[in-house]
């Protein structure tokens, strides 16, 4: 579904990126993983055409997409930090993407309801907390049902309970069929959801293996020290 | 792309920044034609002051709400919209509704006092202003991240167009006054948009006589129609100059 080739990014000096290639299909859940400033997030970011790699391809559903924009409507985005326009309301924001996105899909409005979202429909988005935000963020890159969901650290600042809505979410929508990219730290919540393990380090492309085979390799039980095993080669 | 314009018009609307704007031109185009007995005078006065203030909040406002927008734009871009359609739509938001401040503020009292084709020019020429201003402010914008350095740049150029360029051209007129010098000014001017403004305004009132020889220049060369979409169509190339880099560097940009 999504196919990446050779993709290099540099800001100024820093190689951001180096010649990553890969491949992801649809109905697997791949987990990003990488030490602070490995490139995750730009990798990410030049899959939803926010930055411009410098040299590479990237292909979704066999088509280039590198300066196109039609094929975002097939990606739902949950940033990491999400940014959102400080007096706009909820309601309002969920309103106009709604209305820019006009998708004739099924809404999908599974979040919105479990995290009470209407609660906070006429707070301003520039007076919610951190969590809340995310929370926003989550439902709204649910929202349109799309066949894609890219996920930039999606627990980080939830609370346990939302945590586990999201992860039963993103559990549910695999199910669906659907392709499913997560970058996170936390290697017990990527056992849980994760099939697959996708390790940049300093923008170098490390390992791309299923969680079993990283533990069968490392003969560890628990992700974390298997990963551990794994960067230490 | 009508959609985008009507939530950055929203936005900006909220911010009430161009009410007040309108407010103000309004009360002194008001005030001005209040205590002028001679309409013409009056004109004369407001043009002075709108080739002022009209370029200044143009800029400042268009930089300052550009570096606003930056969630705003981060939001959409990772939507499946065109990144030109943001930005031209970002453009289009904030010039009109700027525009609109000028043409309540200013136009409708000059229509009322002044009706007839001095004041056409003026309001034209006001519109004009707006929409390069932000054309430039958007350039300005797109140059740096840093918000503080973007006014800072947004603040240059205004300068540069209201008070330096003035300043040079009399320095090169004065200097070089031995030389026939009319085509170079009319070089001069064409490279100013704010003088152009000023120039197509003044023709329409008589005190074009008071500019000497280079006054009567003017006169034929901006007297006739040929002259004056000559001047209109520089305004646009004015427009589009600042828009179309600024444009090209935003769709590149890493956001």
């Amino acid at each position: 579904m999504i196919t990446l080739e050779n993709l290099s990014k540099s800001y100024g000096k820093l190689q951001v990126l180096n010649n990553i290639s890969a491949q992801f299909n649809a109905g697997q859940v791949v987990s990003i993983i990488g030490p602070n400033g490995s490139g995750k997030t730009t990798m990410i970011k030049c899959l939803l055409g926010m930055v411009l790699p410098d040299s590479g391809r990237i292909m979704v559903d066999g088509a280039p997409v590198i300066k196109q924009w039609e094929y975002r409507s097939k990606i739902g985005y949950m940033p990491q930090i999400s940014r959102f326009p400080e007096n706009m309301k909820v309601e309002q924001l969920f309103k106009m993407m709604r209305d820019i996105r006009k998708s004739n899909k099924v809404l999908d409005e599974e979040l919105i309801g479990q995290y009470n979202i209407p609660a906070m429909f006429q707070k301003s988005l520039g007076s919610l907390s951190g969590g809340n935000k995310q929370k926003v963020s989550a439902a709204l890159a649910c929202l349109f049902n799309t066949e894609i969901l890219v996920l930039d650290e999606p627990t980080a600042g939830l609370d346990p309970l939302s945590s586990e809505i999201l992860k039963t979410k993103i559990l549910k929508e695999k199910n669906k069929g659907k392709l499913i990219l997560i970058s996170s730290h936390i290697m017990s919540e990527i056992d849980e959801v994760a099939d697959d393990i996708f390790c940049l380090v300093d923008g170098n492309f490390r390992f791309y293996q299923s969680i079993e085979s990283i533990k069968e390799i490392t003969q560890e039980a628990r992700l974390g020290k298997a990963i551990a095993k794994m960067m230490a080669v | 792309m009508n959609k985008i314009i009507k939530y950055v018009l929203y936005d900006i609307l909220r911010s009430r920044t161009i009410i007040g704007y309108t407010a103000f031109l309004f009360l002194m185009s008001f005030g001005l034609f209040n205590l002028e007995s001679d309409p013409t005078k009056a004109v004369l006065s407001l043009l002075n002051v709108v080739l002022l203030i009209v370029p200044l909040i143009s800029i400042i406002f268009g930089t300052i709400h550009f570096y606003n927008s930056t969630e705003f734009i981060e939001l959409l871009v990772s939507q499946p919209i065109n990144r030109r359609k943001i930005f031209l739509s970002e453009y289009l938001g904030v010039a009109l509704s700027l525009a609109m401040a000028f043409v309540v503020g200013v136009g409708v009292p000059a229509m009322l006092f002044n009706p007839g084709p001095t004041s056409i020019y003026l309001v034209t020429s006001g519109v004009f202003l707006s929409f390069i201003f932000t054309s430039l402010a958007f350039l300005a914008s797109v140059l740096t991240r840093d918000k503080a350095k973007g006014i800072g740049i947004a603040l240059m150029l205004w300068f540069y167009f209201s008070l330096l360029y003035d300043g040079i051209v009399m320095f090169i007129l004065f200097y070089f006054a031995d030389y026939p010098l009319d085509n170079a000014t009319l070089l001069l001017l064409s490279l100013n948009p704010i003088d152009l403004g000023r120039v197509l305004v003044l023709l329409n009132i008589d005190v074009s006589a008071l500019m000497g020889y280079t006054g009567a220049l003017y006169k034929s060369f901006f007297g006739n129609w040929v002259g004056i979409a000559l001047a209109f169509g520089l305004m646009v190339i004015w427009v589009m100059v600042p828009l179309f880099f600024a444009q090209r560097k935003f769709v590149k940009k890493d956001l």
